[in-house]
């Protein structure tokens, strides 16, 4: 989106269901419970909902099987799936349905029950034909050789990789909503086992259940709800492939662009950030993302993430949920970097509630390093 | 049988004879990997068919660790070739730890799930 759209819309209303295991529940439960938690946040109910923005693990066509569910009939649907970064982009479509009024109540939601009914990513993807000869480990494998490359051009070494996940359970430690709140150490994630080297089982995110859903309305009315409303300052979007194997570079992402853009719709720079959520699937996702938008330069990443800097008390606070490594990750983690992003401007945060904050990010990366976006999001005194 | 039309069967018919086909676009002399109807760098339709010198250096690589009962570890690496283009595969021949960037191979067609495919071995030095 440009800048014309810059504060149109708000998110009036978050909502999750289902965090860590959720017995007997379908992913579809799952998904509505989060849509009834949000829209209780806001004060509305479902039958005002005109505008459905959702994608599922399984299904061809989950936006209908969510509309079906819910019992509602919106006028504005958006299904597009670009993995884990959906939930980042459908604040740019339902911004912009909002602001054409294609729809006036915009429900973004998603859920998964992964970890009870599999215990492993569950897709509807089918194998990329000219990888699936090698059996690649789906989707560790694309993430590892990043890694791997991150680490000959640039010095990364495995101990900087370690600090993202020490600094994620830091962070989740605080937070009640975290599946995993023990202590982890940097030799901890070292001495875990390998499951695609240089990535060790504590490299990699969880495999939770869970949901979460987002109300948005037209920002002209964003004042009427319950909670201060978190506007939608600048998102934008960037796809550079779909399998690891046409990556051009494995050491940058398309967040180069998708960042710059989101931050000049917004008219603001990384240095005004004061709260960064990731999509963090691997731990080499923080090092990449904070390179790409810029809160350091390429290369410095694994520099940058040391000494507990991303942590706690720490001069950049990121991923202040625990993120996907330690909070939360049913398959797709998108849009729980938009919920926490939300409550910390909002100031109901569950974990560790950051002092003041009027603008963070939320970045949603999808696929295997394949589609990133970004969005800033700003408190009342950002319009 | 019937003349192979479409790219995917070009490929892999040659495979299927012992040969690596590489498409390059007529127009931009780019060579391109996954075969396509296009050229994905200039758009062009018309594409010829090389065959690879079979040279190459690994670009990035990880080990896929898995239990003994199940096979044991193996390697997956991205290849650039030559031509420069890169595709995924593996270095048989020396185990998947000494597999490292920048490290020579060759490329030859063996079999992978049952299916010929391109693989790679050290050069030789």
């Amino acid at each position: 989106m440009t800048d014309r759209l810059r504060g149109k819309s708000a998110i009036v209303g978050t909502g999750h269901a289902g965090f860590g295991e959720a017995h007997g529940l379908t992913a579809y439960d799952v998904m509505a419970q989060s849509a009834l938690a949000a829209l209780d946040d806001a004060g509305l109910r479902l039958s005002d909902v005109d505008g459905l923005f959702c994608t599922m693990m399984e299904d061809s066509m989950p936006a209908l099987m969510a509309a079906e569910y819910l019992g509602i009939q919106p006028r504005f649907i958006d299904g597009t799936m670009t993995g884990g970064s959906s939930f980042v982009n459908y604040l740019t479509s339902a911004t912009m349905a909002l602001d054409a009024g294609l729809c006036d109540v915009a429900l973004i939601v998603y859920g998964s029950n992964q970890r009870t009914a599999s215990g492993k990513l569950v897709t509807a993807s089918r194998p990329p034909a000219y990888e699936a000869p090698y059996n690649p480990r789906y989707p560790i494998s694309a993430y590892a050789m990043a890694a791997a490359r991150h680490m000959h051009e640039y010095g990364t070494t495995r101990e900087h990789l370690a600090d993202v996940a020490v600094a994620a359970r830091s962070w989740a430690q605080h937070n009640p909503e975290a599946f995993e709140r023990g202590p982890l150490t940097r030799e901890d994630v070292l001495g875990a086992r390998m499951v695609g080297d240089p990535l060790t089982v504590r490299d990699c995110c969880l495999v939770t259940d869970g949901g979460g859903a987002i109300v948005m309305v037209r920002a002209e009315r964003a004042k009427d709800f319950l909670k201060p409303p978190v506007y939608v300052l600048g998102s934008a979007a960037e796809s550079s492939h779909r399998q690891i194997s046409q990556m051009k570079d494995f050491t940058v992402t398309a967040a180069c662009e998708s960042g710059k853009r989101a931050f000049a719709a917004a008219g603001v720079s990384p240095a005004d950030i004061q709260a960064v959520e990731l999509y963090d699937a691997f731990t080499i996702n923080t090092i990449l993302f904070l390179e790409d938008l810029g809160f350091c330069a390429k290369g410095e990443g694994g520099a940058f993430v040391e000494g507990g800097r991303i942590a706690p008390g720490g001069a950049l606070p990121v991923n202040t949920n625990g993120g996907g490594l330690s909070c939360v990750h049913p398959g797709m983690y998108g849009i729980f970097t938009v919920i926490e992003a939300a409550r910390q401007i909002r100031g109901d945060a569950p974990g560790l509630q950051l002092d003041g904050i009027d603008l963070a990010l939320a970045h949603g990366n999808g696929g295997v390093l394949s589609s990133q976006v970004t969005a800033i999001l700003g408190s009342q005194n950002t319009l | 049988m019937p003349d192979a039309t479409g790219p995917d069967q070009i490929f892999q018919r040659a495979l299927a004879n012992g040969e690596i086909l590489l498409p390059k676009c007529k127009d931009c002399g780019a060579y391109h990997f996954f075969p396509r109807v296009l050229c994905p760098h200039c758009h062009g339709a018309a594409i010829s068919w090389k065959r690879a010198t079979g040279a190459g250096w690994v670009h990035t690589t990880t080990v896929v660790r898995r239990k003994p009962e199940r096979g044991g570890d193996y390697n997956v690496c991205m290849v650039e070739l030559e031509e420069g283009v890169r595709m995924m595969s593996r270095v048989e021949g020396i185990s998947p730890e000494n597999v490292v960037i920048d490290m020579a191979v060759t490329a030859f067609v063996g079999e992978a799930e049952g299916t010929p495919a391109v693989l790679f071995k050290p050069a030789e030095a």
